[in-house]
């Protein structure tokens, strides 16, 4: 049994946070699940963070690179953050620059490249603390 | 000295097999950089079996030493339709799947040594050695 990848909507951005193993399945079925939401909704941007994936293969950095190019057909831009620097010079020495990926350093910095910022807005918000 | 084995026969041990050998690879001490590169190689060869050897195969790991230095030897067996063309297959974007075709060439550069003996009709086996 393939687990399945929660995507989070923060108005017009898909969060996802792969915070677990990998599966080809699971990954296929989360390019899957993005594409639909951006197909349904009025989403524009995506966000993945690959902090938690200690091994990007061949494979994986595909379903990737292919999410984002899908993504950019569906007029939408898809940043990959969070990816641990060990990855990273794997990937390269694999021969894989990924020259098409968009990539940031962390959540925040991704929604930024995408143009959206998280600001604190000022005063008492109603049922929470500002 | 350490031995280990696991069969390959789906998606689920292709994630067992890399993280098996991150944990062995841990035991002796090798670096963060090395055990990624390590596991990465070992996921790229064990996808390869399920997805062209129909997931007939297994992987057993082994510690070396060799004169000072210790290191980790993976052997993949699968009893699938072998590889016609070990050159044509070992070259970069030469893939019969769906995928970079980056799978072996990108593990051989992943590891110190790499082998193979693959014979049509019968099976493959690759030979993967890291030293620390």
């Amino acid at each position: 049994m393939s687990t399945t990848i929660p995507i989070l909507r923060l108005g017009p951005v898909l969060l996802i946070s792969v915070q677990v193993e990998l599966q080809d399945a699971t990954a296929e079925a989360l390019q899957q699940d993005i594409l639909e939401q951006l197909e349904q909704t009025d989403a524009d941007a995506v966000v993945i963070d690959i902090s938690g994936l200690d091994v990007v293969d061949s494979f994986i950095a595909r379903v990737l690179t292919d999410t984002a190019s899908m993504a950019r057909l569906l007029a939408a831009r898809c940043v990959i953050v969070g990816m641990k620097p060990e990855v990273a010079m794997v990937l390269l020495e694999m021969g894989l620059v990924l020259p098409e990926l968009e990539t940031a350093l962390d959540v925040r910095a991704g929604l930024l490249r995408l143009g959206y910022a998280l600001r604190r807005v000022a005063g008492e918000v109603e049922g929470g603390r500002a | 000295m350490t031995q280990h084995r696991v069969a390959i026969g789906n998606e689920q041990d292709v994630v067992a097999a890399r993280q098996l050998v991150r944990s062995v690879a841990a035991d002796e001490q090798f670096s963060l950089l090395a055990r990624t590169r390590l596991a990465t190689a070992v996921s790229e060869l064990a996808r390869n079996i399920v997805r062209y050897a129909g997931g007939s195969g297994q992987m057993e790991v082994e510690c070396v030493r060799e004169g000072g230095r210790s290191g980790i030897r993976c052997v993949f067996t699968d009893r699938g339709p072998g590889i016609a063309d070990v050159d044509l297959a070992m070259q970069e974007g030469f893939s019969t799947g769906r995928s970079l075709g980056q799978g072996l060439p990108g593990a051989r550069r992943l590891v110190d040594q790499l082998s193979i003996e693959s014979e049509v009709g019968v099976g493959t086996q690759i030979t993967i050695v890291a030293w620390r």
